[in-house]
C-alpha cells in the first residue's frame, strides 16, 4: 500500500495517549511513512540517540557515534501536553543539539492557544497541528521531509525563508513560505469549524 | 442486517453520539487494518474506564484537586475527542469550566452528567461493533485502492 519511496521517510510520535498513539500511528502508516511510536519525550530522546544529560555547550553527543546513525529519523511529531517533558521541551532539546537540530519537528495540541503556537514556531517547530490530526494535516509533512533529503544532497542550509506571499489553499506540494504554514496553523485554529477540503488521494508521488 | 447497521450507525451521528472525528476513524480503516475502528475504541473504553475512577477517587478527597480534576478531564476529553464522541466531549468541556471556576457543585453535578453520556456511549457502539461483526463491515467511507 503505497509507493516504496515513500517508506524511506521514519517518523517519530511521541504522545502519552495510547489512543492518539494509535492514531498518528495509522495516521502516518497510511500516508506511507515508516513509525515508531513512544509515550514520553525522555524516551524519544532516547530513541533519538540522546542522553538527558547532554548539554547545548557539547559539540559531540555523549553516545557512540553510531548510536543516533542506526536508526535515522526523518521527522519527529509530539503531542504538547506531556506530563515530565512537554512537547515543548522536548522540541527544545533537539534543536540545541547539534546532532538532532535538522531533524523537522511538528507539534500537536488539542488545545488552540496562539501563545503557544507562536512560541512553538519560534523555537523552531515546523508546523502546529490542532487535534484531533486527520489525514489532511499529514499532507504538511512532505515538503519538510522532502527539504531534509535534499540537504543530504546539496550540503546546503535552507534555513532562510522566503519573502514572497503564499495563496491561502489546502493540500499544496511545494515548498512554501514557513511562515504562511505557521500563520495558517493558527487561523485554522481560530476558525469555529474546519471546513478544508478532505482529499481521497492519500499517497502522494515524491 | 446491513440496512439495520446502517441505520444504527447513521442515528449515532444524527443524535450527536458521533461527530466527524469517527468518520475520519472509518476512513483508516482498510482491508489490512479491518477492525481499526473497533481496536481504537476499545482502547478508549479501557482508558476512559481508568480516568473516570480517577476522578471518582479524585472527588471523593474533600478539598477538592481542581488542578488534579481537570488535569484527569484534559486527558479524558482529548481521548473523547480522537474518537469522534461528541457528546462526552461536550461534557467533558463543562467539566473542566467547573473546575477552572472551583466550582464543587457544578463539578459533581457534570460528573453524574458525563457518566451518563459516557455509559450511553458505550452501550451504543458495543451494539454497534458487535452487530458489525455478524454484518461484515459497511462500505462507509470511499477510499481508492
Amino acid at each position: 500500500m503505497g509507493m516504496a519511496a515513500d517508506s524511506e521517510f521514519h517518523v517519530l510520535a511521541v504522545d502519552d495517549s495510547i489512543i492518539d498513539r494509535k492514531l498518528i500511528e495509522r495516521l502516518l502508516k497510511t500516508s506511507s511513512y515508516q513509525v515508531t511510536t513512544v509515550d514520553s519525550g525522555s524516551k524519544a530522546l532516547e530513541f533519538l540517540g540522546l542522553h538527558e544529560d547532554d548539554r547545548i555547550h557539547q559539540n559531540t553527543p555523549s553516545v557512540s557515534p553510531n548510536n543516533h546513525q542506526e536508526v535515522e529519523v526523518n521527522l519527529v511529531i509530539t503531542d504538547y501536553c506531556m506530563p515530565g517533558m512537554t512537547g515543548y521541551d522536548l522540541l527544545k532539546k533537539i534543536k540545541e543539539s547539534s546532532s538532532l537540530k535538522n531533524i523537522p519537528v511538528v507539534i500537536m495540541s488539542s488545545e488552540n492557544v496562539p501563545s503557544r503556537i507562536s512560541r512553538c514556531l519560534e523555537e523552531g517547530a515546523e508546523e502546529f497541528f490542532l487535534k484531533p490530526v486527520r489525514l489532511s494535516d499529514l499532507s504538511k509533512l512532505r515538503p519538510h521531509l522532502l527539504k531534509t533529503k535534499s540537504k543530504d544532497h546539496c550540503k546546503e542550509q535552507v534555513d532562510e525563508k522566503p519573502a514572497f506571499p503564499s495563496p491561502k489553499q489546502e493540500g499544496k506540494e511545494e515548498q512554501q513560505q514557513s511562515k504562511n504554514n505557521k500563520r495558517k496553523a493558527m487561523e485554522e485554529g481560530v476558525s469555529p469549524e474546519r471546513t478544508r477540503p478532505r482529499p481521497n488521494g492519500i499517497t502522494s508521488m515524491v | 442486517m446491513r440496512r439495520q447497521l446502517a441505520i444504527m450507525r447513521q442515528s449515532l451521528f444524527d443524535q450527536g453520539y458521533l461527530d466527524e472525528q469517527f468518520i475520519e476513524l472509518e476512513e483508516l480503516q482498510d482491508d489490512a487494518n479491518p477492525n481499526f475502528v473497533e481496536e481504537v475504541v476499545t482502547l478508549y473504553f479501557r482508558d476512559s474506564a481508568r480516568l473516570i475512577l480517577n476522578i471518582q477517587q479524585a472527588l471523593e478527597r474533600k478539598p477538592f484537586d481542581f488542578n488534579k480534576l481537570d488535569g484527569y478531564m484534559h486527558q479524558f476529553k482529548g481521548s473523547s475527542s480522537s474518537i469522534g464522541a461528541n457528546k462526552v466531549k461536550a461534557e467533558s468541556t463543562l467539566f473542566r469550566e467547573y473546575c477552572r471556576s472551583a466550582n464543587a457543585e457544578g463539578c459533581l453535578r457534570a460528573f453524574q452528567q458525563l457518566k451518563k453520556e459516557y455509559a450511553t456511549l458505550r452501550k451504543k457502539l458495543e451494539a454497534y461493533f458487535q452487530l458489525a461483526r455478524q454484518t461484515g463491515p459497511l462500505e462507509t467511507a470511499s477510499r481508492p485502492k
